[in-house]
């Protein structure tokens, strides 16, 4: 199907989120949408598929003009969206899940159901089981989940919202060949990212928006500095990666086992030493962030143990407060749910992280401190701004600047998630600051440029195993991609009888 | 106690726990899609009263009943317009009505205090009536009480095997995903929690029009049965059958109570007559306890093999609740 | 719309006009004369000096509930178990005085006792709801419901049986302290106690301070707009609200206290005379705001002082000072709730 948008304005409040863009997606392409954050991609998609209504402008379909009412709406004229986060119902059944919302009688015929499920599914070479509960699959099958069920209602439009964040190489080879093979047969494809190496490997074509309007269109073969230069508007900074000065230990994870909900990790043993920065690369449910918050007390061990500092005081059982007493700091993921609080003020959130001594609440101390921190770190708001204002990369900057001193040990998950260049080497750049002084970093990221960028040291989990420390300067994407995928570690195991 | 006894005290419990099921459906279905009534104690009190002077004047227990429905429909229709649209706590707006009903009720109820006006009668089944046991336990009631063991069957049957029960659970756990998939959340919320609330407020004429038949204000009785009609739901994981059992427990309690009262001269009646309350309440505890983090943090150093029993026990007596509930839903 | 002093005020004023509006249409029901019956509220509220220092008699135990209450509010808690820990107030409090009534000891002394008794009362019984909450993972919500009910039945089981009257058990409750035990009572009034008066003054005083100056109230306001994230910020989560249960627990140990050594001077079935859930409602028309506290208490205590005579002058029944309070708490809510919308689409 033929997807065309003519001069699509919308606005929020003053900010222009999509300003009179118009192109034309033929079908049986695979259209690449680019932009950093804030660009407008999430907003344009959102209108195409009926989140938003435009302010004004037009959307046609195979040259016909639609107005589309709602999402519900959107997929009843075709267009199906594949959301970041697929929007899906965890405690059902997947096939509960995939025929909800599919009009019909009464009682749905889930046996015709489950066949149809199954002959889709082996089309792609997908593997759900449809009695198995939602919750159970990985974000990578719930894409694969979603895709099927968008189909089954007769999508002929995919837009998919970087799809690619949170899943494993082999299940992103997998979703580039199921669109590819879906192009082929007349489906229009749009897909959004801001990574450049997805679209080049992917896209029949990329379009580029920059602060609500199209800058450009490109074919390929595509030039990757001239694409840059488009979603940038410049050239971005590259750091060099300095030597890291290692000293002694300041966490030491002995013969570790953990259990999550659907997870088990056996005998993880890791010694960081002071200054340096250890990445956790993995998919996502990997066992990573289950390690993670151990190493903060936020998870108890079933095995093993927890020691801090050099003289390996142990801490296995001890909560998360005592571990930051000695030193440790945790920043989550989700900013606004885990790590900051709506509602209160940027002084008031330095008041807190501060621990301030007295009874009553020193007014102009506690704004003087908010100052120096917001000047220090370079935070786009006031004092008295609420946080849940902020945007999320100065979100992730206060998270920064919360955090006391001296610090041993920052425990970061996605670090610069969702965030746009310019925060992300703002980020890593106080990040390493720290590391200078001999605060350690581990952290966990699903983008494997930023593990392989900013790490000395990797430790990749894959269904509950976990690699040795791996030296990140003798490491591949190529290689770190196949131990994501669960692969060559066999050949791990020889090397470390070898060493 | 001889065994006729017994078993007419068995046809009782399943009596007297008939308007307890009907709150407890009415209130699982609300909050299956995501709306919390909170407001249930007042409501039952006010639909006793409103429905027992409907059918006083008009001298029809249908009309009373149909008042009972409709005046926990509206009042359940105030917490959703409260909370769906104008976006007010929950919580806040059922408690408030919790307590505007129960003195509602009272002040409006006053005049009628004490009449004697219609009430519904037991109607035995004919044939079925005779079995031994089984007859006089199950087919010698009143019509509600019928209705009441129809209602968990239909009720199940409605949420989890039919397409529309498929969608109000997905409403309440993940209304977003709902949304996307054409529901529109807040009318399924609106007419669920209006749903709900008629089926609830049919508690009210059981007890005025059957069980306690009248209305006595504020010596009825009946203070109180609505907060154990919101910890039941919780104790019945917003599954019908579950629910079911928890109301039969709660109504076999109070029966023991009542048995148990001339064996404990010591004891004052009005003591044991509180008894269930908060027995029943803690029996939230069991199947809460679970959720509580100091629980994972003593089981991970336990044995393996024994942490997996207490988790298998703890998981099988834990409920979850719709992951929507008391949220309200924005489209963006 | 803009999110102005005035349309706040306008719509506040908004929400009482219809709530008088719809307890004029609930008074034809009842098929009474709504005028007649506000006048004898009015006139029996404010219509001598004995019924005015009535009134304060009753805003003091209701002041203290609302106290409490903001705390725990603060801590994003719903104490409604605060019920039981008024009647635990009241017990500890009878107890202290059972003990020590004959011991000779200086009244006051006693009293001091008393009232500190009370408040241990309160404390733990609000203390246990914060054990079943963090520890058994049981809503306060319900737990306090359960212990509401365990703490009537204790009430009653002391009353009908270990410390009933001699001769006949009765609802009337247990025999009546000697008067040299009661609370001091104001020159020229009948019931009017001033150090009760003092406690109720200097707790809401404290309270907003509390909330409002100090480190600790800027630590309870973080565990209760996000536990998670206060945690994370290195704030004891389940510590604050133990805490913050504790001092609600206080405040409804006093209330409790009050009711017995002030008001009722024995203990009766119904000591808590529903103030901790007249309290939820005085809490939830202010907006958790500690400010307005103290005045709409004062006017709910008003209303339910006004309304005694119903039943003997109009043959109303007393509860219409409920259904008042109930209809204005419930369309502020609404009010707030259209204003909150309107403003929103305006911009």
């Amino acid at each position: 199907m033929q997807v065309e948008v003519r001069g699509i304005t919308k606005c929020f409040g003053a900010v222009r989120a999509n300003d009179d863009i118009s192109f034309t997606v033929p079908s049986a392409t695979i259209e690449g949408i680019l932009g950093e954050n804030g660009a407008g991609k999430s907003t344009l998609m959102k209108i195409l598929s009926g989140f938003y209504r435009p302010d004004s402008g037009d959307i046609l379909l195979d040259g016909k003009k639609v107005e589309i009412d709602d999402p519900a709406d959107a997929i009843r004229q075709g267009i199906g969206m594949l959301h970041q986060d697929p929007l899906d119902f965890p405690p059902l059944k997947v096939i509960d899940d995939f025929l909800l919302g599919k009009r019909g009688g009464l009682l749905p015929r889930r046996r015709a159901v489950i066949r149809e499920f199954n002959e889709l599914a082996a089309r792609f070479d997908f593997s759900i089981d449809p009695e198995s509960y939602v919750d159970t699959l990985t974000v990578g099958e719930r894409q694969q989940l979603e895709i099927l069920r968008l189909l089954w209602l007769g999508a002929r439009v995919l837009i998919l919202d970087e799809p690619t964040t949170g899943i494993s190489l082999p299940q992103k080879e997998k979703l580039f060949a199921t669109l590819k093979k879906l192009a082929a047969e007349g489906m229009t494809v749009l897909f959004v990212s801001h990574k450049l190496e997805d679209v080049e490997s992917l896209c029949n074509r990329a379009t580029v928006l920059r602060q609500g309007r199209l800058v450009g269109t490109m074919e390929p073969p595509f030039d990757t500095k001239a694409l840059v230069g488009m979603m940038f508007g410049k050239e971005v900074p590259q750091e060099p990666k300095a030597q890291p000065r290692m000293g002694g230990t300041v966490l030491h994870a002995r013969q570790v086992d953990l259990e999550g909900i659907r997870i088990q990790i056996k005998g993880v043993d890791l010694k960081v030493r002071a200054g340096e920065v250890i990445g956790l690369a993995g998919m996502e449910g990997s066992g990573q962030t289950l390690f993670l918050s151990a190493c903060a007390g936020l998870a108890q061990p079933v095995q093993g143990s927890f020691c801090l500092d050099e003289e390996e005081k142990d801490m296995t059982g001890r909560t998360y407060h005592e571990f930051r007493k000695r030193g440790v700091a945790y920043l989550p993921a989700a900013r606004l749910e885990q790590a900051l609080i709506p509602g209160l003020t940027l002084t008031e959130h330095f008041i807190l992280a501060e621990g301030m001594k007295g009874f009553f609440i020193d007014r102009k101390k506690s704004e003087e401190l908010a100052r120096r921190r917001i000047s220090l770190f370079n935070i786009k708001g006031r004092p008295d701004s609420p946080v849940e204002s902020l945007s999320g990369g100065n979100q992730q900057r206060a998270l920064l600047a919360l955090m006391r001193d001296p610090l041993k040990l920052i425990l970061v998950e996605h670090p610069t998630r969702g965030l746009d260049i310019e925060s992300t080497i703002y980020i890593w750049g106080k990040l390493k600051e720290r590391c200078a002084h001999g605060t350690a970093i581990v952290f966990i990221s699903s983008d494997l440029d930023e593990i392989l960028k900013y790490s000395d040291r990797v430790l990749v989990f894959f269904a509950g195993k976990v690699t040795p420390p791996l030296d990140a300067r003798t490491l591949s994407v190529e290689r770190l991609g196949r131990l994501i995928g669960g692969k060559d570690w066999d050949r791990l195991e020889t090397e470390a009888a070898h060493a | 106690m001889n065994d006729a006894a017994l078993i007419t005290s068995i046809a009782g419990v399943l009596a007297a726990a008939a308007p307890v099921l009907f709150a407890v459906i009415g209130e699982t279905i609300s909050e299956r899609a995501g709306v919390l009534n909170l407001s249930m104690n007042g409501m039952i009190l006010l639909s006793a009263m409103g429905s027992f002077a409907v059918a006083l004047a008009t001298d029809s227990v249908v009309l009373g009943f149909l008042a009972g429905a409709a005046i926990g429909a509206f009042i359940a229709f105030v917490v959703a317009f409260a909370s769906l649209t104008l976006r007010q706590s929950q919580v806040a707006v059922g408690f408030v009505l919790a307590q505007l009903c129960r003195d509602l009720s009272y002040f409006l109820g006053n005049p009628i205090m004490g009449k004697v006006g219609p009430r519904i009668s037991q109607v035995p089944i004919p044939v079925l009536e005779r079995i031994p046991v089984l007859g006089t336990i199950f087919f010698r009631q009143d019509a509600m009480t019928y209705l009441s063991f129809v209602l968990i069957v239909l009720a199940w049957f409605f949420i989890f095997k039919t397409r529309p029960g498929l969608v109000l659970r997905g409403v309440g756990e993940r209304p977003a995903a709902a949304y996307i998939r054409g529901a529109n959340v807040n009318r399924q919320r609106y007419v669920y929690a209006v749903i709900g609330g008629a089926i609830a407020g049919l508690a009210g004429p059981i007890y005025s029009l059957s069980i306690k038949a009248g209305w006595k204000g504020t010596i009825s009785g009946l203070d109180g049965i609505g907060w154990i009609v919101l910890s039941i739901t919780i104790f019945g994981g917003w599954k019908p059958f579950r629910a079911a059992f928890g109301a039969y427990l709660f109504a076999f309690l109070q029966w023991l109570g009542l048995v148990l009262q001339p064996s404990l001269p010591s004891v004052p009646s009005q003591v044991l007559q509180v008894a269930p309350f908060p027995l029943m309440i803690l029996t939230l505890l069991f199947v809460n306890i679970g959720n509580a983090e100091w629980v994972d943090r003593s089981l991970a150093r336990l044995p393996e093999n024994v942490r997996r029993d207490i988790a298998k026990v703890l998981r099988a007596l834990n409920a979850t609740p719709p992951a929507g509930l008391g949220t309200p839903f924005e489209k963006e | 719309m803009r999110d102005t002093r005035a349309n706040r005020l306008l719509f506040q004023i908004g929400a009482v006009l219809f709530a008088l509006l719809v307890t004029v249409l609930v008074l034809f029901l009842a098929g009474a004369q709504p005028f007649a019956a506000y006048k004898y509220i009015v006139l029996g509220a404010l219509g001598s000096w004995d019924v005015v220092t009535n009134v304060l008699v009753s805003w003091v135990p209701l002041l203290l509930a609302t106290s409490g209450l903001l705390v725990t509010f603060t801590v994003g808690l719903w104490n409604i178990g605060i019920e039981g820990q008024i009647t635990l107030g009241a017990v500890f409090t009878t107890w202290a005085m059972r003990l020590l009534q004959d011991s000779g000891w200086n009244p006051t002394l006693i009293l001091v006792l008393a009232l500190l008794a009370g408040i241990l009362g309160g404390t733990l019984w609000a203390l246990l709801a914060g054990v079943l909450r963090t520890f058994g993972g049981v809503n306060e919500i319900f737990g306090g419901l359960g212990l509401n009910f365990v703490a009537t039945a204790l009430n009653i089981w002391l009353i009908f049986g270990p410390w009933k009257r001699p001769g006949v058990a009765s609802m009337s409750g247990t025999l009546p302290f000697d008067r040299a035990l009661w609370m001091p009572i104001a020159a020229g009034s009948s019931r009017l106690t001033p150090a009760t008066l003092v406690m109720a003054v200097v707790g809401i005083i404290a309270v907003y301070a509390m909330i409002e100056g100090t480190y600790f109230g800027l630590r309870l306001k973080a565990v209760g707009k996000n536990p998670k994230a206060a945690y994370i910020l290195g704030i004891p989560t389940w510590q604050n609200m133990m805490a913050s249960f504790a001092i609600c627990g206080v405040f409804a140990g006093l209330a409790g206290a009050v009711q017995v050594t002030a008001v009722y001077h024995r203990l009766i079935p119904s000591i808590s005379s529903g103030y901790g859930y007249l309290g939820l409602m005085v809490a939830l028309l202010v907006g958790y705001r500690a400010s307005l506290a103290a005045p709409v208490a004062l006017f709910f205590a008003a209303l339910n002082v006004g309304s005694i005579q119903l039943p003997i002058i109009l043959k109303l029944d007393s509860s219409l000072a409920g259904v008042l309070q109930g209809t204005l708490v419930l369309f502020v809510m609404l009010g707030n709730g259209i204003r909150a919308r309107l403003i929103k689409k305006g911009t």
